[in-house]
């Protein structure tokens, strides 16, 4: 069984189009990257798979109707939003009560484990706790839980960067264990690429590229060209190029890679190049 | 409204039933306590600012107590020796109602606004469990908080009324007879209780109009049944809107409890001044004060009163709709 199984899944508000109707499949074990510009669909997906939001098509989360069953799928999934979620008025020492009290999966000697390594004092509310602090909390609650599937939706968004990289170091190392499934969305591209096996672009509600990151790194090469091959490297139709201090990168897809080591140095692109290369001739942003 | 097919494929791992039983309901009525302290705070407060002038009342026992007996009927006596208990009551529960509705207000709105819902909806908790938690608050916790607090108060009050009245030299048997708490309190306790069942519906509206206002929830809850009371005025020269509203807000008691007695209420002054031994009680009428005892306490009465059900179905309607609107509505 998929973790995530989605025929068709189509949802509109009024005359907008937020998911045009996509197919999708997660398997167990994988770290699933959806990447797309502001306003793409990401967050309208991961609500209907989060059971926050009706949808059409057909849609199933380890094997359940997220929409009718959401608190049944909420006992096997994880999900963390933007850092801000956790109610301001709490107390740290409040909320690690409630979720041991409804949650059958929530192993409280984890989560005081793992609070005990920050300084997060039990008797402070949340708003009293600054953006990095709360991260650590729910990061703290979510890693205590014995989910199948962990949705985080910009779940560093506001955090500095030793936040953020502790933040995926964590989950990577004392989380991931690949039973689990992950499915992340964020801006910040760069920190993630290292730890998916999967990646999917949206756009206006479509997915736009679908494949793993093994496929990633066989599919696209980018080529910084040496100034003489320019024409020749042209002719191999690069989906991209650009210039980085006159000299001529280009994004190749399919193209093999001996071939173009002729022409200049290769590399493997980064996420972030091939989603400007991408999006930006799709959003008419000269990349 | 759009639904997803169902794929009739595998069933859902069954490993549930040997998943520890968890208490998802105690925990969000905890959870309320805990980010509503004004559900037992503000009663103690108000309270607190009653016993606090009743001591004070206390001080003058002494300078009037000759004056007020020599002119004044059994009922006026009583009348002035209960009245600082049903003020202290009277104010705890109007206080209760208020901060009640309050509550209903901000029950599926705050957490909306402040984005939170994204939290608890990641939780396995169902809406109703999340909405019956919150109409538990106002229906069931509150009145039962009100009637332990005011009965707390006027045991209070009445031992620092006998340690007064001791140290004046004053009777206390006379205090006593004049105050049947038990009476009275037993009296209050179902009163409060099923005040709240006839507010039922109330508390339902407001939670509803929390789930689904966007902004300003308390005047989406008030205006439309205002509004459309004064439209039918206006329209038709008729009340029945004015009426059916006057009635649930303050039909309650009439239902739950037979006629009383009333006592005169006189200011203390009057009684010194101007003789009021000429007023006797029959006079008084429904300006008095109600004395409510066991024997006003009409409970088949009140449960055969058409009203309460017809409340308390449309209070199920409107929390079924708070369900919808929890289920649907996203944050703010």
């Amino acid at each position: 069984m998929s973790c995530i199984e989605a025929h068709g899944l189509r949802k509109t508000f009024g005359t907008t189009v937020a998911l045009a109707g996509i197919d999708l499949k997660v398997e167990e074990g994988r770290i699933l990257g959806l990447i797309g510009p502001n306003g793409a669909g990401k967050s309208t997906a991961l609500s209907a798979i989060l059971g926050l939001a009706p949808y059409e098509g057909e849609l199933k989360v380890l094997g359940r109707n997220p929409w009718t069953e959401r608190d049944a799928l909420m006992r096997d999934v994880c999900f963390v939003a933007d850092v801000a979620v956790l109610p301001r008025w709490i107390r740290v020492s409040q909320v690690v009560d409630y979720v041991a009290g409804v949650h059958p999966r929530f192993d409280r000697a984890k989560a005081e484990a793992f609070l005990a390594k920050t300084t997060i004092k039990r008797t402070s509310r949340v708003r009293e706790l600054s953006k990095g602090m709360v991260a650590q909390l729910h990061l703290a609650l979510v890693m205590a839980i014995d989910a199948k599937l962990l949705v985080l939706d910009e779940p560093t968004l506001g955090l500095d960067l030793l936040y953020r990289k502790q933040f995926y170091d964590t989950l990577l190392n004392d989380y991931f264990d690949h039973t689990r499934t992950i499915v992340v969305t964020t801006h910040q591209v760069e920190e993630i690429q290292h730890i998916l096996t999967d990646l999917m672009f949206i756009d206006r509600g479509r997915i736009v590229l679908n494949c793993s990151m093994d496929d990633f790194e066989a599919r696209y090469t980018e080529v910084m060209v040496n100034p003489e091959n320019v024409a020749a490297a042209r002719v191999l139709k690069p989906i991209n190029e650009r210039q980085v201090f006159n000299r001529s990168i280009m994004l190749f897809d399919r193209v093999d890679r001996a071939q173009l080591a002729a022409l200049g140095e290769v590399r493997t692109p980064s996420i972030a190049d091939l989603f400007v290369a991408t999006m930006g001739a799709t959003q008419g942003i000269a990349a | 409204m759009s639904m997803s097919s169902t794929v009739s494929d595998a069933a859902p791992r069954s490993d549930a039933a040997a998943l520890p039983a968890k208490q998802p309901f105690l925990w969000s009525v905890k959870r309320e306590f805990w980010e509503h302290g004004s559900i037992y705070i503000a009663p103690l407060a108000i309270t607190g600012l009653m016993l606090f002038g009743f001591v004070i009342s206390l001080f003058s026992l002494t300078r009037h107590n000759a004056e007020i007996k020599a002119n004044m009927t059994p009922d006026s006596m009583q009348a002035i020796m209960i009245l600082p208990y049903d003020i202290a009551a009277m104010s705890v529960i109007i206080g209760s109602v208020v901060v009640g509705l309050f509550y209903c207000l901000s029950a599926l709105y705050s957490e909306r606004r402040e984005r939170s819902i994204l939290f608890w909806k990641s939780l396995p908790v169902s809406n109703l469990t999340t909405v019956l938690s919150k109409a538990f608050m106002p229906m069931v916790a509150l009145p039962l908080i009100v009637a332990a607090i005011v009965i707390a108060t006027h045991i209070v009050m009445l031992l620092l009324n006998i340690v007064a009245r001791s140290m004046a030299g004053l009777s206390v048997s006379e205090l006593v007879g004049n105050v049947p708490l038990f009476q009275v309190d037993v009296a209050l306790a179902y009163g409060v209780i099923t005040l709240a069942l006839w507010h039922a519906p109330i508390y339902a509206w407001f939670i509803l109009v929390s789930g689904w206002a966007k902004k300003a929830p308390i005047l989406w809850a008030a205006i439309p049944p205002v509004a459309l009371a004064v439209v039918e005025r206006i329209a038709f020269g008729t009340n029945y809107v004015g009426n059916l509203i006057a009635y649930r807000l303050g039909g309650g008691i009439d239902a739950a409890f037979s006629e009383p007695r009333y006592l005169p209420m006189r200011s203390l002054h009057e009684h010194i001044v101007k003789n009021p031994a000429a007023h006797p009680t029959h006079h008084v009428g429904k300006n008095g004060i109600p004395m409510f005892g066991l024997e006003q306490i009409d409970i088949a009465g009140f449960l055969s009163t058409p009203g309460l059900w017809a409340g308390l179905i449309v209070a199920a309607a409107f929390l079924a709709a708070a369900v919808w609107m929890r289920r649907t509505r996203e944050a703010i």
